[in-house]
């Protein structure tokens, strides 16, 4: 197995590994996804509390859940880069960061959506909220770093380390919040219990988003190495195979 | 000759004084922003004081953050440094000893006067100077790390800030949590010791992601 891992080192066979994964994994995902909402959204009950306005749930609370989820994987793909100095492990941060993001910000504003009607506010500095604000933020420095640089090896390197660095601190902003929210009182208590009958669709959504992560995630990394290996010949192959000989 | 590392950089910073002032004049200028536009109610200053002290410090730091290694970089020192004998960490080390006796010790030796400007009685100023005092070198640590980051970058000041706050925001919690406690004159040990281990746990590990944030940053 670890030799099949190291030979995906090479960004030529990563590139067709996940040419072959990408379409069966976005049907899966996409069916999945469309399960998960759809029942949600149409055929689960209704909440005794909260009516029919709970069901943003089965956006807002797998894209959270998967937002946190990304970024231990950036992590964990910028370890292997550095300490194997695997430069294919680097470019997948690269590759999961905006997905993330994006995952983050969907998880906030869903999120803010939910807390018009419940909580009468748009925000509030809960623990969690404020957590998760900080999450976007190093999301986005992340991103900013990736971009700043010229060299995109280098790029790829300098976020690793601060994705390292950022996931060594993130645990330390959520109990730091966490204190922070009980020290001014006001925090307010997330249901914990959940019927089954909105459990199913429930995790349905949650392994439909991880679907959808993982497809977009393979797709631009496929991107991302035929932007770095554009002058390579597997590449140019690749780029006039529907042409015809001239 | 960590020993010499560091009393090069005290000669090279004293050289140019205005970089060393000028973000201290920046740190009581925040502050006296914040009574002007909120108005200048003793009581509600002083509700505020903790965390208004505790921005401009932050603000400060970040301002006169890049010059821990941005000389060194456009003159190629930074490249000798990073050939001599001694571990590249320690190098960082002794670096980052010296910003903070330039950057944060003056702000501490300021304390007592954004005090009288913000109301607080002896008490409050003594525990802000005690989170200062295990503060700034805390945020030294951790914007050595951005630094060593973004050295090499054309416009690295303000991704240099977008990459630094979010590092210190657990540090800005708990600092100003315990100058709330001592306001209300409770016990401030647990957030002292909190501090603390911020600053144990920092001065530990970032030169080693300082060193290897360079060596990136070199090439």
């Amino acid at each position: 197995m670890w030799k099949f891992l190291h030979q995906l080192a090479k960004p030529e066979r990563l590139y067709h590994l996940c040419g072959r994964i990408v379409p069966l994994l976005a049907v899966v995902s996409i069916v999945m996804l469309l399960v998960g909402v759809i029942w949600g959204f149409v055929w689960a009950p209704a909440d005794y509390q909260q009516g029919q306005s709970y069901r943003i749930m089965y956006i807002h609370v797998p894209a959270a859940i998967w937002s946190m989820g990304i970024y231990a994987w950036m992590a964990i793909a910028a370890f292997i880069g550095l300490v194997w100095q695997i430069k294919m492990a680097d470019m997948a941060v690269a590759a999961m960061a905006p997905v993330g993001a994006v995952y983050t910000f969907i998880a906030l504003v869903t999120g803010s959506a939910w807390g018009k009607p419940m909580w009468g506010t748009w925000w509030i500095w809960d623990a969690r909220l404020t957590s998760e604000l900080v999450l976007l933020f190093l999301y986005v420095g992340v991103i900013a770093l990736y971009n700043a640089f010229d060299d995109r090896r280098l790029a790829g390197r300098a976020a690793g380390i601060l994705v390292l660095v950022g996931v060594v601190n993130l645990p330390i902003i959520h109990f730091s919040v966490e204190w922070w929210n009980t020290l001014h009182q006001g925090s307010t208590n997330m249901q914990k219990s959940i019927d089954p009958s909105m459990r199913l669709p429930l995790r349905w959504s949650i392994f439909g988003f991880l679907g959808l992560f993982t497809t977009l995630t393979l797709m631009r990394l496929r991107t991302l190495i035929l932007t770095q290996d554009r002058r390579r010949p597997w590449v140019e192959a690749i780029a006039n195979k529907g042409r015809s000989l001239s | 000759m960590m020993w010499q590392v560091f009393t090069r950089e005290i000669h090279l910073a004293l050289r140019k004084g205005a970089e060393i002032v000028n973000p201290l004049w920046f740190f009581l200028i925040v502050i006296t922003l914040f009574p002007l536009g909120i108005g200048p109610e003793p009581q509600l200053l002083a509700r505020i004081a903790p965390g208004v002290v505790w921005v401009a410090a932050l603000l400060a730091a970040l301002l006169g953050m890049e010059r821990l290694f941005r000389d060194d970089w456009q003159d190629g020192s930074l490249e000798q440094l990073m050939l001599l004998p001694l571990p590249l960490p320690a190098v960082v080390l002794a670096k980052v000893t010296a910003h903070w006796v330039v950057t944060g010790l003056p702000l501490i030796v300021l304390s007592p006067l954004a005090a009288m400007l913000l109301g607080l009685d002896i008490h409050t100023w003594w525990v802000m100077a005690l989170t200062l005092t295990l503060g700034t070198p805390t945020l030294s640590f951790l914007g050595a790390v951005g630094v060593g980051l973004t050295v090499g970058l054309r416009r690295g000041g303000v991704l240099l800030s977008l990459l630094v706050l979010p590092l210190t925001i657990p540090l800005l919690i708990f600092a100003t949590a315990a100058m709330d406690a001592a306001s209300m004159a409770l016990p401030v040990e647990g957030y002292m010791a909190i501090l603390g281990a911020f600053l144990a746990a920092s001065a530990t590990l970032c030169p080693f992601a300082t060193a290897a944030a360079l060596r990136i940053s070199i090439q």
